[in-house]
């Protein structure tokens, strides 16, 4: 049975992920639909940011997002992106005693 | 040394050095993974899956909110359609992702662009899109590839560590480790935000869609659909034309 939910997972997310390759490849858009395209990145970030945050610790979501503020900060000092992760981890951390 | 036999060494020192720095982009990702893989691993192995499963799933699947929906589903002995239709939904939004990221890439050939679409999730895809001027480079493909290979390696090794040996890493080290990924999003985000401030909008937006489709009770995959669709349309009049360089 596990077998075969792996393999059934596998198709249905890979198919998405590999049509668009075609996609692009037979499709010109017009520049709008580009645009839309070039700004997904951002609107994904967003949307996977929030309000997921606040499932780092789901009984006290303040603590996701007092290390979410960290994490702006340190990242608003251009640190390198290990720091800011690092330094987002140990305001949990240090918020968890 | 002949002329030939020095331009072939720079070209495939260049393919090397693009595969390194895409190596080196890939460490934030590995660091995201390592603690999200073992914890799916162990939890996967409680679920009853072996060891030989659990890794395969990772190796097959790559993704880990659905691994991880799949291993409570499992653990709760629903069956194998319910299963496969959750990872559908939850892993669509890879394909709004991929079509932007192979849009970005139209200059690299197809028979490069599969293997790497296959590799694309919410971290390959953040990643690579915001290390935008290597599609333009020479090699980029070597660049994305070794990214998304390297992000790969430590999420199927993590998965199959964590169900060989249990948690590895301290229970509560590995708790504060679950913010690591949400840090990496807003480190990648921040930048882009200081240099134009009007992104910032596309991203509220796109917080503020996913947010209230969910309060609504929609599901947490087509929420995040409806936020990625909806903030990036706000881009068509946010972004100019040469939105590339932004």
């Amino acid at each position: 049975m596990i077998i075969w939910a792996i393999i059934g997972m596998a198709v249905v997310t890979a198919v998405p992920r590999i049509l668009p390759a075609f996609i692009v490849d037979y499709v010109h858009f017009p520049k709008w639909v580009d645009r839309w395209l070039n700004a997904i990145p951002y609107a994904a970030l967003g949307a996977l940011i929030f309000p997921g945050i606040l499932t780092v610790k789901p009984e006290a979501p303040q603590i996701g997002v007092i290390a979410g503020m960290v994490g702006i900060l340190l990242a608003w000092l251009n640190l390198n992106i290990i720091i800011v992760i690092m330094g987002a981890i140990a305001s949990v951390f240090l918020m968890t005693f | 040394m002949n002329n030939t036999q020095s331009i072939h060494i720079l070209k495939s020192e260049s393919r090397l050095h693009m595969a390194r720095r895409g190596a080196a982009a890939g460490v934030p990702i590995v660091l995201g993974y390592l603690p999200v893989a073992l914890t799916y691993g162990v939890l996967a192995g409680q679920s009853g899956m072996s060891i030989s499963e659990l890794t395969l799933m990772s190796v097959l699947v790559f993704a880990g909110a659905a691994q991880f929906l799949a291993v409570s589903m499992i653990a709760a002995g629903t069956g194998a359609i319910e299963i496969i239709i959750a990872a559908f939904v939850l892993n669509f939004r890879h394909f709004v992702m991929s079509l932007s990221f192979m849009n970005r890439l139209r200059e690299i050939t197809l028979r490069a662009k599969l293997p790497m679409s296959l590799g694309l999730t919410d971290e390959t895809f953040t990643m690579s899109s915001l290390h935008k001027k290597e599609a333009k480079q020479k090699y980029g493909a070597y660049f994305y590839a070794s990214l998304i290979l390297t992000a790969y390696l430590s999420w199927v090794g993590g998965s199959f560590v964590g169900g060989a040996l249990g948690d590895v890493i301290p229970s509560r080290l590995s708790e504060s480790m679950g913010v690591a990924l949400y840090a990496m999003f807003i480190g990648l985000l921040i930048p882009s935000v200081k240099k134009h401030h009007r992104i910032v909008f596309i991203a509220l937006i796109a917080m503020t869609v996913n947010f209230i489709c969910q309060a609504w009770g929609m599901s947490e995959g087509w929420s995040i659909v409806a936020g990625t669709l909806l903030g990036g349309l706000s881009g068509v009049w946010i972004l100019d034309d040469e939105g590339e360089d932004i």
